[in-house]
């Protein structure tokens, strides 16, 4: 998996798009933490602040018509796979404009019409959602592909094995993406793994992984290997991408388990910020294009959370629709 | 008419659904060339090649692999080859197959059926013995559908298949042997329509699966002393046909119900709770149920342990003999 011969060299909007999609990923999760602490938002925020590259990079490579499995960490997935922003955001308020009519919230987030399976409150439940998805693909709509995003706390469920057998038995199109962010809600990996990386699981099943840095172009380089590779009748990869969680299992956790000298660190890791220095390194990002960007995101998020606020709320009669067909 | 053995039934339903929507599959242990534990699956493979999945043992994933699948436009049958089985797969069957229509706001069908062999009989032991259908009736988002009969099993499992819910098809295995009569022509029985197995006037028997024949017969054996047994095949737990059996009620006016599985919350439990709730005042007596003792069932002393027609036939005298 290290010989890139099929490497595509990015233009400069590609590049920029990275940095404009990873941002508004940022400032939606900063919105959002902000807006659950005035108590505008019910249930858990689980926000993936720190691991805004690997969505991005993946995302830019799938069609609508692919699918991803997401996690309870899961914004940056649905949003770079396309979720309308708006009807993001109505969800997450409950409300009836939400893409999953209010019903999912932040933890089940769905969209059909972007192949995207839900985010799952199970850990690891959504591994055979997509792994199903891409047998679907196989049979039904070839060269589809399906992706499923998990931590390494859902590698250690047996369904993570399970999947990873048969995937690599029936050369099924999907993508193992694992999110290292180093802990398994309150549990450091330590403590519930021996081994250095998920990625090593992989070769026991036959499935060829990498171990990739927290870097929007480096995972977009490995993921556009994999996605060809599945695409192609290939079988599965495993890219593992070792990222850093920035702050607590949800908003509001009081992150007692780990110290503040270790959240600083892991804060001082961004992938967001490493990649603007790139850019600015290459000069392909200036200051002009950056504040217009991030005056684009910021009025976008505004008029989301102002439709969301506005969407209707549930009313109780909705309680009873469409449990079956 | 011709007649076909019940686990012939199966085999026929699925071979003429396979044939008619190429987007139905099967998925399961042994159910390749083998034709599977019990010769369910015989002749698929031949026919239908790769849209026969021959798994790993792995229930938990290919059950949650079938939900994805099914997601994305595929109409997959999940095999589990016992029903006991069941029970490595219900974060696939209860946290997501059943949920993902309602909890997504009605984006997805999830047309998967669920089929598994339960109940006892064969000395099998008490992890391969198990009537877990009320594990499964009390989920929102499940249909659940127990069939007695050949005919009942291959217009029920060919409805289950064209389904666009999930359904859990519950299929006695002590039954696979028995033979009966199912006509050449295609037909449909549709879910939730329980049948009227035995028509009678002095009490109703509801039941479903296995105890289906007990009660049949039993209500031979009360025809004897002149005791008119109605006996209702539920055929669908959930939903089950409510309509079916207070019409019943509203004639005899007392009820026992019956089933294979623990007596303790098994879906006698749940009839004789609506019962209870909606037409009291038109029952005679107090409500009789028959059902397993509160045990493991073991291999050594099943007869014991089953309910059967005498357990029945007790039941109906001591509620034609109470009153309130």
């Amino acid at each position: 998996m290290n010989t890139r011969l099929n490497k595509t060299a990015l233009d400069e909007k590609s590049m920029l798009q990275f940095y404009a999609s990873m941002k508004r990923i940022r400032r939606v999760e900063e919105t959002l933490m902000a807006l659950f602490s005035q108590g505008v938002i019910p249930g858990f925020l689980h926000v993936c602040i720190g691991q805004e590259a690997a969505p991005v990079a993946v995302s830019s490579l799938l069609e609508d018509t692919d699918y991803i499995g997401s996690t309870h960490r899961g914004h940056g997935h649905v949003l770079a796979k396309g979720v309308d922003l708006k009807r993001f955001m109505a969800e997450i308020f409950g409300r009836k404009d939400g893409c999953c009519l209010g019903r999912s919230g932040s933890m089940h987030l769905a969209d059909k019409d972007k192949g995207v399976l839900g985010a799952n409150g199970i850990v690891g439940g959504g591994i055979p959602i997509a792994v199903g998805a891409s047998l679907a693909a196989k049979y039904k709509y070839p060269g589809r592909v399906a992706v499923v995003y998990f931590g390494e706390g859902a590698a250690d469920q047996g369904t993570f094995h399970e999947c990873m057998n048969m995937a690599s038995l029936w050369d099924l199109p999907i993508i193992f993406l694992c999110e290292s962010n180093g802990w398994s809600q309150f549990t450091p990996k330590s403590v519930h793994m021996k081994s250095k990386c998920v990625a090593d699981r992989a070769g026991s099943y036959g499935i060829p992984s990498e171990t990739l840095n927290n870097d929007v172009i480096e995972i977009h380089h490995a993921a556009e290997q994999a996605i060809n590779r599945a695409r192609a009748g290939e079988g599965p990869t495993l890219l593992e991408i070792k990222c850093n969680r920035w702050f607590g299992h949800y908003v509001g956790d009081q992150q007692k388990y780990r110290d503040k000298k270790f959240v600083s660190d892991a804060q001082n890791e961004d992938c967001l910020q490493d990649y603007v220095k790139q850019l600015k390194k290459k000069k392909i990002l200036d200051a002009k294009h950056l504040k217009e960007t991030d005056d684009q995101i910021e009025s976008e998020i505004q008029e989301a959370v102002d439709f969301a606020k506005n969407s209707p709320a549930p009313e109780a009669d909705d309680l009873i629709q469409g449990l079956y067909v | 008419m011709r007649e076909i053995r019940y686990v012939q039934a199966i085999n026929e339903a699925m071979h003429e659904e396979m044939a008619r929507d190429s987007d139905v599959i099967l998925i399961g242990e042994d159910v390749g060339p083998s034709g599977g534990a019990f010769g369910a699956s015989r002749g698929l493979t031949e026919k239908f090649g790769e849209r026969i999945l021959e798994t790993p043992i792995c229930e938990a994933s290919f059950t949650g692999m079938a939900a994805g699948a099914a997601t994305c436009g595929m109409r997959p049958i999940v095999e589990i080859m016992f029903s006991d089985f069941l029970t490595v797969c219900m974060d696939s069957i209860v946290n997501q197959m059943a949920k993902m229509r309602y909890m997504f706001g009605n984006q997805y069908t999830l047309p998967v059926v669920v089929r598994a062999a339960g109940g006892g009989g064969l000395n099998a032991g008490p992890q391969h013995s198990q009537c877990l259908e009320a594990w499964f009736a009390h989920i929102p988002g499940l249909k659940v559908v127990m069939p007695s009969t050949p005919y009942d099993t291959k217009g029920l499992l060919k409805a289950a298949i064209r389904d666009d819910n999930p359904v859990i098809f519950i299929e006695t295995k002590s039954l696979n042997a028995m033979k009966g009569e199912v006509p050449d022509e295609e037909y449909i029985i549709p879910i939730g329509k329980a049948d009227v197995k035995h028509i009678g006037t002095d009490v109703t028997i509801v039941t479903a699966g296995r105890l289906v024949h007990d009660a049949l017969e039993a209500a031979k054996m009360l025809d004897k002393i002149n005791i008119s047994a109605e006996v209702i095949d539920l055929r669908s737990i959930q939903p089950w046909d409510k309509d079916c059996v207070f019409s019943s009620l509203a004639k005899t006016h007392r009820l026992v119900v019956a089933h294979e599985a623990v007596k303790s919350f098994g879906f006698g439990a749940e009839i004789s709770a609506t019962v209870a709730e909606e037409m009291m005042c038109e029952l005679d007596a107090p409500i009789e149920r028959v059902g397993a003792p509160f045990v493991p069932i073991p291999f050594n002393i099943e007869e014991a342990y089953l309910p059967n027609a005498q357990m029945i036939v007790a039941a109906v005298k001591k509620n034609l003999t109470r009153t309130f």
